[in-house]
């Protein structure tokens, strides 16, 4: 009865579904799908290899304190950073002064009360502070950009697809868009962009926008992209390199642990005092010989 | 329970013998998993798995447990709380990537185990009830994981919640009701964010409970085995203890060292980046997907895309909810007396391209519902149906299997005469099912 009910139900859905299938081929072979302007002109992130890729790969605190830098001078503009602290800047290898002192200087005021009047004022920050946000609130933040709200950057390195790879390609891939392509009004052709057209103009537009300090590369429009993309993965993930530094020898330990359960498992199972016993099924090869072996004996097919 | 010939408890310390007949709790471990519980000797690696998940599942009650300490189950809040554990806590990186990727980890040995369980027949009787508990294991793990991926209020987190608990809106009559009762509201909130918070705390729990009921219905038969015939005399077991503690030993370390890589080297493969955005019900994602573990049963989902007697979204949820349901008769769907697929030579050609079905579905969950994509998956959705439904039934009246080993022992011991007897070579009478 089970089977007769299975039966029919089977019978149901797979009916069904060869119905949704006979209309998608009829679709697809009367009308087949066009690659769409944005899949056809859209490009993958490029590929970028950063000091902190793969299972060794450790930040560059220079190159993070020149990230840093570009995203103090160009991105705090119109970017907030609300997940990270003036104190997390300790980590990239500034001193409590300098944090003090980055802190105190800060563009952007934090919000606060005046204590005397109970009234909305704005202070200095302090290390303990997050990044203050450029704008009041979002109404502030599209009112000022064409209605395009600037995002949060402290996890675009984590929250795009490809990383700070993408970041970089984003930042280097403004480009005069191919003939015949309409870009709609305040919007920039960009091709690392999801729908080609990003509402932030070119914010590096120059070579030597930014100075580094002495014993660094040249601020090549290149350079900036790669530090900033650095220092935002920074700012994503902050315990990266940490990470890193307990991952290899937690994996020493379990390989060693691993070998050492290995030898007294094959100990237990065939060690001088236990029990004759092969752990083995049919696809033992011993085992599968002497099958065929048998079969042939009897003459069965099979 | 088990076997006449398992080994009793004796306790050799005064202390434990005293403890033993007060509250007999040693004698319960001991028969459980300790030496007085015999084991086929010839299980092969695919036994692992049932182990390896219920140290998922402690994992992830002891990361979840410490994450919740650290949680904030605040719609305004929640996201600036997943980042306070991952910059802030001491280790909350660690605790939470363990935490996301363990339930990776859970669902990667679980579906192994359900895949062991469907190869070798250990859902046949005698087992029926230890495969049925199994199944509701399964079905609470998906709704805690679900819930569980709701929490960080992320975009994902809630466009997920919302096509999830969407599909009820299908359910004729009732959905819309049901649905809103669900989110406790018209649209994932507050309400919805801390009842799924609230539950994704107690069902670890229940399934551990499950899990004991579980683990007693096995030891009611006992395990099954590679060969899928049944024990039949002590040669055929070891004791579980310190044979399987060993080697289950040996397979979580093998286990840890993979965790060990996702968490530490590439704790965000599984994850989806606009998970890192917060929830904005103003903008919905391009491309709303569910986690990895889902992706077959998504695809299953929208691969009914034209009305056929009943509107598509609803046959879409039915066969949803059905593909995993079906799986409740089983046992009753594959009379076959041969439980090893080893020697059910058509049921394993079957069961193998079943296998490659629920990948290729796996694959087209994960992506767009584009062409080609849609039309894969409805071809791999008809072929899953078709298997359990149609297929398995057929099978087990028309398949000629192959001789089976008369015991455990003879499959396993060789060229020694005194143990082993002549295999019956014709298969016409397959060891007792």
């Amino acid at each position: 009865m089970v089977r007769f009910l299975g039966f029919l139900v089977g019978l149901g859905f797979v009916a069904a579904v060869a119905w949704s299938l006979l209309w998608g081929v009829v679709a697809y072979v009367g009308n087949p799908p066009e690659q769409t302007a944005e899949a056809r002109l859209h490009e993958e992130p490029r590929s970028i290899s950063y000091s902190f890729s793969g299972p060794f790969g450790r930040y560059d605190l220079q190159q993070l304190q020149r990230g840093f830098q570009v995203f103090k001078e160009v991105c705090s503009a119109c970017h907030s950073l609300t997940h990270v602290a003036f104190r997390d800047l300790r980590q990239i290898g500034y001193s409590e002064a300098e944090v003090r002192a980055i802190a105190d200087q800060w563009q952007i005021q934090v919000p606060s009360i005046n204590p005397d009047t109970g009234e909305a004022a704005t202070r200095k920050a302090i290390p303990a502070d997050h990044f203050p946000s450029p704008y009041a609130n979002e109404i502030a933040g599209r009112a000022a950009n064409n209605n395009a709200l600037p995002p949060d950057l402290s996890l675009m390195a984590k929250a795009r697809e490809g990383g700070p790879a993408y970041i970089e390609s984003l930042l280097t891939g403004f480009r005069n868009p191919p003939a015949g392509y309409q870009v709609p009004p305040n919007l920039h052709y960009n091709p690392y962009f999801a729908n080609l057209n990003i509402a932030m103009p070119p914010p590096l537009v120059s070579d030597g926008q930014v100075t580094y300090g002495p014993g660094n590369p040249a601020p090549t429009r290149a350079q900036m992209a790669n530090d900033v993309a650095a220092f935002l993965m920074w700012a994503a993930e902050p315990n990266l390199q940490r990470r890193h530094e307990y991952g290899i020898p937690v994996l020493i330990f379990l390989i060693f642990a691993t070998i050492l359960a290995y030898l007294a498992y094959q100990n237990i199972w065939h060690g001088p005092t236990s029990r004759r016993v092969r752990p083995t099924g049919v696809l033992d090869p011993e085992n599968m010989a002497k099958n065929a072996h048998a079969k042939q004996d009897a003459g069965v097919a099979g | 329970m088990s076997f006449p010939w398992a080994e009793q408890y004796k306790p050799k310390h005064p202390l434990m013998r005293w403890f033993d007949d007060r509250l007999p709790l040693p004698r319960l471990v001991y028969g459980a998993v300790g030496g007085g519980y015999p084991v086929p000797r010839n299980l092969n690696y695919m036994w692992n798995f049932g182990v390896l998940a219920g140290l998922a599942l402690t994992l992830q009650i002891v990361t979840g447990i410490v994450l919740a300490m650290h949680y904030n189950s605040n719609a305004d809040t929640a996201f600036n709380s997943v980042e306070h554990i991952m910059r802030d806590v001491n280790q909350g990186w660690f605790l939470r990537y363990a935490h996301s990727n363990g339930a990776s980890f859970f669902f990667i040995v679980t579906y192994l185990h359900i895949f062991r369980g469907i190869f070798y027949g250990s859902y046949k009787a005698p087992r029926e009830m230890v495969w049925m508990l199994g199944l509701v294991i399964f079905l609470l793990m998906m709704a805690t994981a679900f819930m569980g991926y709701v929490l960080p209020w992320g975009q994902m987190s809630f466009w997920g919640a919302k096509v999830i608990t969407g599909l009820f809106g299908a359910i004729p009559l009732v959905g819309e009701s049901v649905q809103h009762w669900l989110l406790g509201g018209f649209a994932p909130d507050q309400p919805t964010l801390t009842r799924f918070f609230s539950l994704h705390y107690l069902l670890p729990f229940v399934i551990a409970g499950v899990i004991i009921l579980h683990i007693w219905a096995l030891h009611i038969p006992g395990s099954n085995n590679p060969t899928g015939v049944d024990v039949k005399s002590p040669q055929d077991t070891v004791p579980f203890h310190p044979y399987y503690t060993a080697k289950d030993g040996f397979g979580a370390g093998v286990a840890m060292i993979f965790l060990a890589i996702m968490i530490f080297f590439l704790p965000n493969l599984l994850g989806h980046p606009v998970n890192y955005v917060p929830a904005n019900p103003l903008s919905t994602p391009s491309h709303i997907v569910p986690e990895w573990y889902f992706w077959p049963f998504y695809a299953i989902l929208r691969a009914f895309t034209s009305d056929f007697i009943l509107p598509a979204k609803l046959w879409g949820v039915l066969a949803m909810f059905s593909s995993i349901l079906l799986l409740f008769f089983l046992p009753w769907l594959d009379k076959s007396p041969v439980r090893s697929g080893s020697y059910r030579p058509m049921f394993r050609i079957f069961f193998w391209i079943w296998i490659v079905d629920v990948l290729v579905l796996g694959i087209c969950g994960g992506k767009p519902a584009e062409e080609p994509w849609v039309m894969i998956s409805e071809v791999a959705t008809a072929y899953y149906f078709a298997f359990f439904l149609i297929i398995l039934p057929i099978l087990s009246m028309v398949e000629r299997t192959k001789p089976l080993p008369n015991s455990i022992s003879e499959s396993v011991l060789h060229g020694e005469a005194a143990e082993a007897a002549p295999a019956d070579l014709t298969g016409a009478t397959p060891a007792q099912a």
